[in-house]
C-alpha cells in the first residue's frame, strides 16, 4: 500500500501551486486515476485526509475519477476496453495493442481553491518540514 | 480571482524526474540499474546470489542493493557471492523510491560498477509504480505462486522488460502449468520474454546477467504496451488549452528542477515517517 506516499506527493504539489497562486485554502483536488495505475481510490482518500492535516489543504475534498483502460489495434483499427485484469491483445484479430490510449493515469487534474482562512486560524504556511 | 487551476501534473512527477536524473547520472558513469520485483519468498535472493557469483567468475563488476522491511539476512546471503552488497531497511515502507535509492548509492557504489541489481521490497503492488532509474525491470514469479499471478498483479507484470520463473526444479511436484502462465503474461504484456530458472539446479542461471549486460550495452529492451501510454506522459492532452495549460507547464518544470537539490534527502524521511502505518 503506497497510497500514503502518493497522497503526500499530491499534497506537496498542491501546496506549491497554492503558494504560487496565493491561495489560502483548498476546497477540492481532482485526480484522474487509471484503472491500471495500481492505486486503490479508497485507500488514497483515507491517506489524503491524513496527509492534508496541518497544510493549506486541510479539509480539502479529494475527487478521484477513475479512467478506464482502453487500447487500440493498429491493423484493424478497433478500440476496446481492456478490462481488469487487462487484455492487451485485440479481441478481434489478436494483435498486441500498439499502445494504451488510457488507463495508466495518475494525475492531478485540477484544484479548486477555498475561501481565505479567518485570521485567527492563521495561515498554515508549512514549508517542507513535516 | 481565478478559483481553480488545471494543474495536469503527474502525481509521481517528482519520483519520475529523480529517476530520470539518476538514470542519466549512472549511465554517464557506466552503471546500469536492474530493478527486481516479486512477491516475498519467490526466490529473488537465491537467484540473484547465483547471478552475482556468475558475474564474479566472468569478471563483470556488479553490485547489489537489497531492500527489506527488516533484517540483514538477504545482504548476508548475497555477500557470499563476493559482490559489494548493501542492505536497505525500509522500516515498514512497502517500496523503494528513486530518491531513496540515490541516497543509498551515495558514497557506497563502487566507481567501476557495471551492473547494479536492486532487489526491491518483496511486493508486487507498490514497487510497480516507482521508476528507480533502472534500464531493465525484471519481474519474478516462482512455480508455487499460481499461473494466474500475472493476472492478479497486472501492473507489475505489465511493466516488466523480462519475466523470470523461479524454482522450476519443483514445477512438476506443484503442477505448474507453464503454458497457462505464459498465456497470462502475454495477455498483460504481449511480447515480453519469459524464461525459466532454477537456482538450485543452475538451470537458466546466466539469463539475468546476459539480459542485463545486453541492456547495459545499449541493446533494445522490450517496451511493454502498458509503458507505451499517451496519458502517462502527456501533461497536456490537447483539450482545455487556456491559462490552465500555461500554469501546468510552468509548474511541471519548476517542480522537476526545483526539487532536484536537497529534496532528495527530504523524501526518504517522509516516507519513513508514515511507514509504521502500513506495517
Amino acid at each position: 500500500m503506497h497510497e500514503m506516499s502518493l497522497a503526500l506527493a499530491v499534497v506537496d504539489q498542491v501546496e506549491e501551486a497554492a503558494r504560487s497562486h496565493g491561495a489560502e485554502s483548498v476546497a477540492s483536488v481532482r485526480l484522474h486515476v487509471g484503472e491500471l495505475a495500481g492505486v486503490v481510490p479508497d485507500a488514497l482518500s483515507f491517506c489524503f485526509g491524513l496527509a492534508c492535516a496541518g497544510t493549506v489543504l486541510e479539509g480539502a475534498e479529494l475527487i478521484a475519477e477513475t479512467v478506464p483502460g482502453r487500447a487500440r489495434c493498429t491493423p484493424c483499427g478497433g478500440e476496446w476496453a481492456v478490462g481488469m485484469p487487462p487484455d492487451l491483445c485485440c479481441p478481434d484479430c489478436g494483435t498486441p495493442a500498439e499502445d494504451l490510449l488510457s488507463g495508466r493515469e495518475l494525475r492531478i487534474a485540477d484544484v479548486h481553491w477555498g475561501a481565505p482562512r479567518p485570521a485567527a486560524t492563521g495561515r498554515p504556511r508549512v514549508p517542507e518540514e513535516s | 480571482m481565478c478559483r481553480s487551476v488545471d494543474l495536469r501534473t503527474q502525481v509521481l512527477a517528482k519520483n519520475d524526474a529523480t529517476a530520470e536524473r539518476l538514470r542519466a547520472r549512472l549511465t554517464a558513469r557506466g552503471t546500469t540499474v536492474v530493478n527486481l520485483l516479486s512477491s516475498p519468498g519467490s526466490g529473488k535472493t537465491e537467484l540473484l546470489e547465483a547471478e552475482l557469483a556468475l558475474a564474479g567468475e566472468r569478471g563483470v563488476p556488479v553490485a547489489a542493493l537489497t531492500a527489506d522491511l527488516a533484517t540483514e539476512n538477504d545482504a548476508t546471503r548475497l555477500a557470499r557471492s563476493g559482490a559489494p552488497v548493501r542492505q536497505v531497511l525500509t522500516d515498514g515502507l512497502c517500496h523503494l523510491e528513486a530518491a531513496m535509492l540515490g541516497g543509498h548509492l551515495e558514497g557506497w557504489l563502487p566507481a567501476d560498477t557495471r551492473l547494479l541489481f536492486v532487489e526491491n521490497v518483496g511486493n508486487l503492488v507498490c514497487p510497480a509504480s516507482y521508476d528507480l532509474g533502472e534500464s531493465l525491470r525484471v519481474v519474478l514469479a516462482s512455480v508455487t505462486e499460481g499461473e494466474d499471478k500475472p493476472l492478479k498483479y497486472p501492473t507489475a507484470f505489465g511493466l516488466a522488460h523480462l519475466v523470470l520463473v523461479t524454482k522450476t526444479d519443483i514445477a512438476e511436484a506443484v503442477g505448474f502449468d507453464e503454458a497457462a502462465f505464459r498465456a497470462h503474461v502475454e495477455r498483460v504484456n504481449p511480447g515480453v520474454e519469459v524464461r525459466l530458472t532454477s537456482a538450485r539446479t543452475g538451470s537458466g542461471i546466466g539469463t539475468l546477467l546476459e539480459r542485463a549486460l545486453a541492456a547495459a550495452g545499449g541493446a533494445p529492451v522490450h517496451t511493454p504496451v502498458m509503458a507505451r501510454t499517451r496519458a502517462d506522459h502527456g501533461q497536456a492532452d490537447g483539450h482545455g488549452h487556456g491559462h490552465g495549460h500555461e500554469h501546468a507547464d510552468g509548474h511541471g518544470h519548476e517542480h522537476a528542477d526545483g526539487r532536484g537539490h536537497g529534496h532528495a534527502d527530504d523524501e526518504a524521511p517522509r516516507a519513513h515517517g508514515h511507514a509504521h502505518q502500513h506495517a
